[in-house]
């Protein structure tokens, strides 16, 4: 877009204010030489003012993670901000399912795991000593890459994180939130005849639905979702990534997916990630667009991966 | 090809060996259930099993105290065995990755290893010893201590038997780890459990050594859990000794008897615990 006049004298004051900010942010900090990398920290500086203009939900700081002696992630810095969707990609391995489940500590339940840093919810460490960790994932929802409805009817399906979390005080009410959720996930019209039969009789893309209409249920902040909807048709598919930019509106989405398309439509950051490194975080549009970094690029244009 | 010829014939002849093999087998099981089946239909009737023993030569003699007696000394084990060994089943599976629970396993398949007169002396040395008299209660502890390490072992491999998919699902809804192991994967492999407690069930049921120094017998009806019990094995090990053909055709019925117990047992719990929802 090209601007003259006021805009063009704006955009001049901005890059002399980001070298200011590159110049004096505290530490001793020497611009450095090299003018692609000088390019992309006034980039990522740009960038960090715009992201405090709206509000951080998840904020991943120096995040360190060992799968016993092996690192899978170094020294990951990363901020999800609220109400948007966050699309983590990379080629496999790389790292990113790790980082997301980090995210609502389901590593623990793993043995042998090491996490150094931290993760701040609205501000507190959930990785601090003595957290609940209970309460954290029930703030904190997450859908499976393959979906894993329990085997019951699909009403207590929906109504376990309500039942298991006491969020409810008489039957009509959680009847009243199991059909809000199922709503929301855009499933109620089609299983309201058969609350009480098998969830598994449904089709796969069904399940999935109905395993975020589970999640949701509880009513949580943030939701991750690790490749939703890699076990589905195009169909489902299509359907599950429109309820996903439906969600945006109420809920904090970070979406795990090895398929680029995938996040080019539906997110508004992307973070791209390589063997446990964050190598590039910026909105979507730019990421896919005009990368700052060649690897980002290379993986964006299929060069590998 | 004469190779391929030849494979086939010998796939042929493993198909046959394997098939006879298991016909064996089924009939080994088949002849057993036949034997008793005839034997037993001979001598049962309505009074047989609603009266108490009587001296050779009275009418009306039956084995209703065994019956009663057997269901009490169960349920009694079970009561002890079934508890603990799910409970401990769930230690394993959920927790046991580490050398404690290696330990712990090797103990426990020990357990299931032992003799059942071994255990029947050592309850006899520590419970019916000190007491001074036989008991049911000894009875069974005995009985309890045999299931236990069967039902552990059982439920532990159910559980893990259970994807650990299900598991995540209901952590990430905010469940306490206690809340999903039992009650998400619990549910899940409840199937598995009940027939695990039942092999258990099956096995004790049939044990006569370990009652012959703990529950003794007893010829009257009693549900007394302070004195000796009767049960149906100890009075088919009684009756089959014994040199009476009236008794020798009374033991035959009481094995049906109690065959079909366990087998109604087993049916009646593999239909309660089926998951409804698979």
């Amino acid at each position: 877009m090209v601007t003259f006049g006021v805009a063009d004298i704006k955009e001049r004051e901005e890059s002399q204010r980001d070298n200011d900010y590159v110049q004096t942010s505290g530490q001793p900090h020497t611009v450095s030489l090299i003018p692609h990398v000088a390019i992309k920290e006034r980039a990522m500086a740009k960038d960090k003012r715009e992201l405090t203009a709206r509000a951080v939900k998840l904020s991943v700081e120096s995040l360190n993670f060992f799968y016993g002696q092996t690192q899978a992630l170094y020294n990951v810095s990363l901020t999800i901000p609220a109400e948007q969707i966050t699309a983590l990609i990379g080629p496999s391995g790389c790292g990113k399912s790790t980082l997301l489940r980090t995210m609502n500590r389901m590593n623990d339940i793993i043995p042998g795991t090491r996490v150094e840093g931290s993760i701040k919810l609205d501000g507190e460490d959930i990785y601090a000593p003595g957290t609940d960790v209970v309460s954290l994932r029930s703030r904190i929802g997450m859908v499976f890459q393959k979906s894993n409805p329990f085997p019951r009817s699909i009403f207590d399906n929906v109504a376990y994180g309500l039942r298991v979390n006491n969020l409810t005080k008489s039957r009509a009410e959680l009847s009243q939130r199991v059909e809000g959720s199922l709503r929301q996930a855009a499933l109620w019209d089609e299983v309201k005849d058969r609350l009480r039969e098998s969830a598994l009789a449904l089709s796969g893309g069904q399940q999935q639905r109905l395993c975020i209409a589970r999640t949701l249920a509880v009513q949580p902040e943030v939701v991750l979702m690790d490749e939703p909807a890699s076990a589905l048709d195009p169909i489902a598919t299509q359907k599950i990534e429109e309820l996903i930019v439906e969600l945006k509106k109420q809920y904090t989405i970070v979406i795990v997916t090895h398929n680029m398309q995938q996040a080019a439509r539906v997110s508004d950051r992307t973070a791209f990630f390589w063997l446990g490194k964050l190598i590039e975080v910026s909105n979507t549009e730019k990421i896919f667009t005009n990368p700052s970094e060649k690897m980002t690029e290379d993986y964006i244009t299929g060069r590998f991966g | 090809m004469p190779d391929l010829r030849r494979r086939k014939i010998v796939s042929y002849a493993m198909l046959m060996l394997t098939g006879l093999c298991a016909l064996l087998a089924i009939s080994a099981l088949v002849i057993i259930l036949g034997y008793i089946l005839v034997g037993g239909l001979r001598a049962l009737s309505w009074d047989f099993l609603v009266n108490t023993p009587k001296p050779i030569g009275e009418p009306q003699s039956g084995i209703a105290n065994a019956i009663v007696g057997s269901l009490i000394l169960v349920g009694l084990g079970s009561l002890i065995g079934l508890p603990v060994g799910i409970l401990a089943g769930i230690y394993l599976a959920e927790f046991g990755q580490n050398t404690f629970g290696y330990v712990l396993r090797f103990f426990i398949d020990t357990l299931i290893g032992v003799p059942s007169i071994v255990i029947g002396v050592f309850v006899w040395t520590v419970m019916v010893h000190p007491m001074g008299h036989f008991s049911a209660r000894a009875g069974g502890v005995a009985l309890g201590i045999m299931m236990m390490p069967i039902v552990a072992r059982t439920t532990e491999e159910m559980f893990r038997l259970v994807p650990q998919s299900l598991r995540e699902a209901a952590l990430a809804l905010g469940a306490p780890v206690w809340r999903a192991s039992l009650g998400v994967v619990l549910r899940a492999a409840a199937p598995g459990v009940a027939t695990g407690a039942m092999l258990a069930i099956a096995r004790v049921a049939g044990e006569t050594a370990p009652l012959l120094f703990t529950a003794l017998a007893l010829n009257y009806m009693s549900t007394d859990l302070n004195q000796p019990m009767a049960s149906l094995t100890y009075q088919i090990y009684y009756y089959a000794g014994s040199p009476y053909d009236e008794w020798h055709s009374m033991a035959w019925a009481a094995t049906l008897v109690l065959v079909t117990i366990i087998l109604t047992l087993n049916i009646g719990v593999r239909i309660l615990a089926r998951n409804r929802y698979e």
